[in-house]
């Protein structure tokens, strides 16, 4: 991998309701290279936005992060206070949305968004935060910019209001961008162009991309690498690439044998069952009820992580006995790998 | 004959007019014609906006259409009267999008599945509570399960739950409005699966609205492209999306996401100048028409 961004260690986020302990997010960990976009798949309830929030601090009440590290630029953002997250916010982590519409205030015009964003963060005076905001539009492709950044909000098409999104969350130069289901609210061939959008801009602004999704074709399109989420856990970890070759853990061949293929009027290849209840989950891994190769040991306590390649990881009982070594001896294995 | 046939179906939305604002029409759904067969399922594809949701309603008269017809076993459904149409909704049913906000959290699931019979005062009652047990076994729920209220399911139960309540009567068509886009991807399967069981084992015809082309290329045997309330494309579902003609299915059928990652990518972008909005559908291979 590049030079890491972004590493996140053992992170574990937990909601008290009623009494009772959801664990949201489960000892989740990854890294994210400079320049790279990694996706984070998962479906609802899998903790993959919860995840994000985890990193950035906006988790809502009764949510809390309970353990686990984020370095980032040289800090745990999980240690930081409030005022001094609220700085990263925004400036050095950049934030996109599902819903532009909602993200956005509908009562002040797009330039001023933008413009805002730079002097909260004390990065350009009201003049020349105007030049920066029509600068940033042309950047995300929107036609015209001296002539949109006086529109408000809901004068644009939802494509064009992602495209603000994007730029407001460009306009501090951040290293890092958080996308939130950036799509999925938009048509098929708006998607297209915004995931583009995305593509070249992480080129142009040299900027790493940490992408959540429930959309393996979104995550086909743009990502580098991808961690697949289940009920709060992480179970499977690769490059893009290898991962739709050759899939490791039973939940992420599931997903991949359901999208519907080349065999028009067959039976789809669906997962049986549904997703736990993060209330209610089973015992060892929770993929075991809906698993196919399902075996003894799989409900007797939870998988640990093995490492199959460098950076090629799955969390799965099918696969202990492949791992190279166990994960603590992993910088051992990389300089043998140098060396070999 | 088809079983259902759509002749020149338009629908105009009145929006707008105020003080100084003069009223715009919306032409929702624009001249459309297209037959349906028996046994088949059509997919009616377009993104938000198309008209595709506005034409499936105006169907059985969820919405009034402004003119044209749509007629069902040979019959002008536009033309029944109250009571004419209520015995036709016993042939024709809907399933929507939403299966949070489509069944009413108030009732039991046996009392929602129940309802279309005592509405069409079918059966007894003890002939009515068999017959929903048998209609829960029907889209793989347990019977056991129906004195529970639907927040006690999950999307994929709950759509379940509104299809049980859709077979209720019988009927041999179904319009099905984005039936899985709001499910899981792990359970959209499952969904689409007892769709084609279904129509397997009870001869349904299916009218497939969606926006997934994907999900359509796999289980629609002819489909038919909207865009602004038209019908640009339309023809078996293999020769239309091995040969797209209009500049837009060529755009829409572009922009579908790769599962293949790395593999080159060829996007087109639809150029509004290409399209000319008055061009009629002309026959471009056999049964394959474009509005080129």
């Amino acid at each position: 991998m590049a030079d890491s961004l972004l590493k996140v260690e053992n992170l574990t986020t937990v909601f008290d309701a009623a009494g009772q302990r959801v664990v949201a997010v489960d000892d989740v960990s990854f890294e994210i290279g400079k320049g790279e976009t990694l996706g984070l798949v998962g479906e609802s309830g899998s903790g993959k936005s919860v995840t994000a929030f985890s990193i950035i601090n906006l988790v809502p009440p009764p949510g809390r992060v309970t353990s686990g590290r984020a370095l980032f630029q040289g800090r745990d953002l999980l240690a930081l206070p409030e005022q001094d997250i609220r700085k990263v916010r925004g400036a050095s982590i950049g934030m996109v949305f599902q819903e532009p519409a909602a993200a956005l205030n509908p009562v002040m015009r797009v330039g001023a968004q933008i413009a805002e964003t730079l002097t909260v963060h004390g990065l350009a005076t009201r003049r020349e935060a105007r030049a920066r905001a029509i600068e940033l539009l042309r950047a995300v492709r929107i036609a015209d910019p001296e002539l949109r950044i006086d529109d408000y909000p809901q004068q644009l098409s939802g494509g064009m209001q992602q495209r603000v999104m994007i730029a407001i969350a460009l306009a501090c130069r951040p290293p890092l961008i958080i996308a939130d289901e950036p799509t999925t609210a938009l048509d098929v061939t708006v998607q297209a162009q915004i995931l583009d959008l995305l593509r070249a801009l992480t080129r142009e602004f040299d900027v790493s991309l940490l992408l959540i999704t429930h959309d393996l074709g979104v995550i086909a399109e743009i990502a580098d690498r991808m961690a697949v989420m289940y009920a709060g856990r992480i179970v499977e970890e690769g490059p893009v690439r290898e991962v739709f070759a050759r899939p490791l853990h039973p939940y992420t061949q599931g997903l991949l044998n359901s999208i519907p293929g080349d065999a028009p009027g067959a039976r789809l290849q669906a997962i049986a069952g549904v997703v736990p209840s993060l209330a209610n989950l089973p015992p060892g891994c929770t993929f075991a009820p809906r698993c196919p190769h399902r075996m003894a040991v799989c409900t007797s306590a939870v998988p640990a992580i093995v490492e199959i390649e460098v950076g090629r990881t799955v969390r799965c009982y099918l696969r202990s006995n492949e791992a190279e070594a166990p994960r603590h001896a992993r910088p051992a294995i990389e300089t043998t790998h140098a060396v070999g | 004959m088809p079983l259902v046939e759509v002749r020149r179906l338009t629908k105009h939305f009145a929006r707008g007019g105020g003080l100084f604002a003069a009223k715009t029409i919306v032409h929702a759904v624009d001249d459309v014609s297209f037959d349906i067969e028996e046994g088949e399922t059509f997919g009616l594809v377009g993104e938000s906006g198309s008209g595709k949701s506005t034409t499936g309603r105006c169907m059985i008269r969820l919405i009034e259409p402004t003119s044209g017809a749509v007629r069902f076993r040979g019959d002008d459904v536009l033309a029944f009267d109250r009571a004419r149409l209520r015995t036709a909704r016993r042939e024709m049913q809907m399933i929507f999008q939403d299966p949070y906000s489509s069944l009413n959290p108030r009732m039991r699931v046996a009392d929602i599945v129940e309802e279309p019979l005592i509405i069409h005062r079918i059966g007894s009652r003890q002939e009515r509570s068999d017959q929903v047990a048998e209609l829960l076994r029907l889209v793989g729920l347990d019977p056991s399960h129906a004195s529970r209220y639907p927040n006690e399911f999950s999307g994929g139960q709950r759509q379940r739950i509104g299809l049980a309540r859709a077979l209720a009567l019988r009927p041999s068509f179904i319009i099905a409005d984005e039936p899985v886009s709001a499910l899981d991807v792990s359970i959209q399967a499952q969904v689409v699966n007892l769709l084609l069981d279904l129509q397997e084992q009870l001869k349904l015809t299916y009218l497939f609205i969606a926006h997934d082309l994907r999900l359509v290329r796999h289980i629609c045997s002819r489909t038919a492209v909207m865009y602004l309330g038209k019908i640009v494309e339309t023809g078996r579902t293999d020769s239309l999306f091995a040969n797209p003609q209009h500049p837009y299915t060529r755009a829409l059928l572009s922009a579908i996401p790769a599962t293949n990652p790395g593999a080159p990518r060829q996007r087109m972008d639809l150029d509004p100048a290409l399209v000319n909005r008055e061009a009629p559908l002309r026959e471009v291979g056999a049964g394959h028409f474009a509005a080129i």
